[in-house]
């Protein structure tokens, strides 16, 4: 029993309902919003510490006993990604002072990412299947008010069909629980993995399994779902894009990893196939996209497919190097996602456009964009000591283990596909005959500079500094594969 | 009984379906309000009917209705109410900006906006 573990929930939705006070006063806002946050990191790494120290931490809401009442369990995955979230955010609120407008800021900008920020994080953290719906509702529904805001036509177009499609795939969600509720008979999630330990994992359990993974890939963007999120995550501006691809696609992996090692663990064979045979599929899908489109966010929205695919590739091999290297990609690929979503954000402020075609040149104005963009590119690829690099190194060893060895030559083709890409964006947007700029505020563009760079620095220390963060990530993976020391952990109170 | 409810609830999700696969907006949106009505009944079908009393703790009760299922739907109501009522203003901006609620003229691309 320790409270700690909500105080990453609990203290963005407490500087949420203040902000709500200050409409009119973007400073005290922005300031605030960067106090909460890192306030709130704070205690992330504080709880990182302490489940170190002492292993899976657990809290009942209104001291019920576990199966009862709601708990909420961080284990090291679930703490390492609330932590991952919350600096993402920070550099991207920083980021927002100089890029969204105040016309924005003003209509509840920084509130709505603070509430998305507890969805999130509470969906990471929560241990108790329909509390887990409760939180992605909570962060849906900020995320409904940050695609929209700014009312651009555009937006309005795209943003109806991504509320539709999430209504729709809410509703799957309330109608797997309900299934599950009749034949487990309780929605603690700890509770639910050991009932279908006991009876064995039926038919009809792998069936809800297929119906999770209809839910969560909606949410995730698997191969055949994604296809609501080309259209709809290009509409909104780039640091609500960044926010998006970097946090809200990383929920949907985060459930179907939990679920997949939780519950449906008995017919690996059935279950964990289609898994992998989706995976692929995703990551093909995401490579088409990645190669076809000349506009700079079509071409990273298809990365995050691809790295999508990577992931869960990773988690449907159920041995320790790929579970490990799924957990270590996870984060990479949040960091990774978040920078280079900032950076192309910077070429699209600087060139006015996002269309690769109308750019070139911009490596004689502005050097060190170029040159960042490069090293986020190489980590987004893998290239050693980047970060990628262990990540992807693991998954791979992992598939080989378990003898895929063709999923695993998609997967090594998938990162020069992805190096292709990139490298596309660098050659047609910084190389070639300069195109003239329209004069843009220098001022502006060295703020909007700074997270990006402190981001891409991040990800460089993870790539290179994975000696120390390894038994951190090899921890999580210990209790991914081990799902009765997360029972335990929950049911011995 | 259970056995009505869950064709109840199948009827719901058969015209939810049908309305949603509909061209005009404010039909699709009615249909996921039938969609979500049809989730509601269908967690209250699975918790099993039945049982005398309330769930209340009272001496000498020890039938009494499953209240967990009651519980989320009404938490599943309040979001679904909430989700809906978002849905409708801003189907209301939408026709209002793109002068038209058939879904089939928003398709857009990058090409033509």
């Amino acid at each position: 029993m320790i409270n700690l573990l909500l105080f990453p929930i609990i203290i963005p939705f407490f500087f949420a309902i203040v902000l709500l006070f200050f409409k009119e006063q973007v400073r005290i806002q922005r300031i605030l919003t960067v106090i909460g946050l890192s306030a709130s990191i704070a205690f992330a790494c504080t709880l990182i510490m302490k489940v170190k120290q002492d292993g899976i931490q657990t809290l009942t809401l209104g001291s019920w006993p576990a199966p009862f009442g709601i708990t909420m369990v961080s284990d090291m995955f679930s703490v390492l990604l609330v932590t991952s979230t919350l600096v993402i955010t920070l550099f991207v609120v920083i980021y927002s002072f100089s890029s969204i407008g105040e016309e924005r800021e003003r209509f509840f900008y920084y509130p709505a990412i603070l509430f998305m920020i507890t969805g999130v994080n509470g969906a990471f953290t929560t241990g108790d299947i329909f509390n887990m719906f409760v939180f992605f509702e909570v962060l849906l529904i900020a995320s409904y008010l940050l695609i929209v805001l700014g009312g651009e036509k555009r937006q309005l177009r795209e943003s109806i069909k991504y509320i539709l499609v999430n209504v729709i795939s809410s509703a799957f969600f309330v109608i797997t629980v309900a299934y599950l509720y009749s034949i487990v008979g309780t929605l603690n999630m700890a509770d639910i993995g050991q009932k279908i330990a006991d009876i064995g994992q039926p038919g009809i359990i792998s069936v809800i399994g297929i119906l999770m993974l209809l839910v969560f890939g909606i949410k995730a963007g698997i191969f055949p779902l994604y296809f609501w999120m080309p259209g709809s995550y290009a509409a909104p501006p780039v640091p609500i894009l960044a926010l998006f691809g970097a946090l809200l696609t990383k929920v949907g992996v985060y459930a179907i990893t939990r679920t997949y090692t939780l519950f449906f663990v008995h017919d690996l064979a059935f279950t964990h196939t289609i898994l992998m045979v989706l995976a692929l599929l995703t990551i093909v899908a995401g490579c088409i996209g990645a190669l076809a489109y000349f506009d700079l966010k079509q071409i990273i929205i298809y990365n995050i497919l691809i790295a999508i695919g990577v992931i869960l590739f990773g988690v449907s091999q159920m041995n320790e190097a790929g579970m490990q290297g799924a957990v270590f990609y996870l984060i990479h690929d949040m960091l990774i996602k978040g920078a280079l979503f900032l950076i192309i954000g910077i070429m699209i402020y600087v060139t006015g456009t996002s269309n690769l075609r109308e750019m070139g040149g911009l490596i004689k104005t502005h050097a060190s964009l170029g040159w960042l963009f490069l090293i986020a590119a190489f980590g987004l690829a893998g290239i050693p000591p980047l970060s990628g690099f262990v990540g992807k190194l693991l998954i791979v060893q992992g598939g080989f283990e378990h003898g895929q060895i063709f999923g695993t030559i998609v997967i090594l083709a998938s990162s020069l596909v992805v190096l292709l890409s990139v490298i596309r964006i660098f050659i047609y947007a910084f190389w070639g005959e300069p195109v003239p700029l329209q004069p843009t505020n220098r001022k502006t563009y060295k703020h909007m500079m700074f997270p990006a760079v402190i981001l891409v620095a991040l990800s460089v220390l993870y790539g290179v500094g994975t000696e120390w963060i390894f038994p951190y990530v090899s921890d999580a993976a210990h209790v991914l594969l081990d799902p009765s020391s997360y029972i335990n952990a929950v049911l011995k109170e | 009984m259970e056995l009505l409810m869950a064709i109840v609830a199948g009827i719901l999700f058969t015209a939810a379906i049908y309305l949603i696969l509909s061209r005009s907006l404010i039909k699709v949106i009615l249909g996921t309000g039938l969609l979500s009505h049809g989730a509601h009944l269908f967690i209250l079908t699975m918790g099993g009917l039945g049982g005398s009393a309330p769930p209340v703790l009272l001496d000498g009760v020890t039938e009494f209705v499953d209240p967990l299922p009651q519980a989320l739907i009404l938490t599943a109501i309040v979001i679904s109410f909430g989700v809906t009522a978002f849905i409708l203003v801003l189907a209301y901006r939408t026709y209002a900006v793109h002068k038209t609620d058939d879904l089939n003229s928003m398709k857009g691309n990058d090409e033509h906006d």
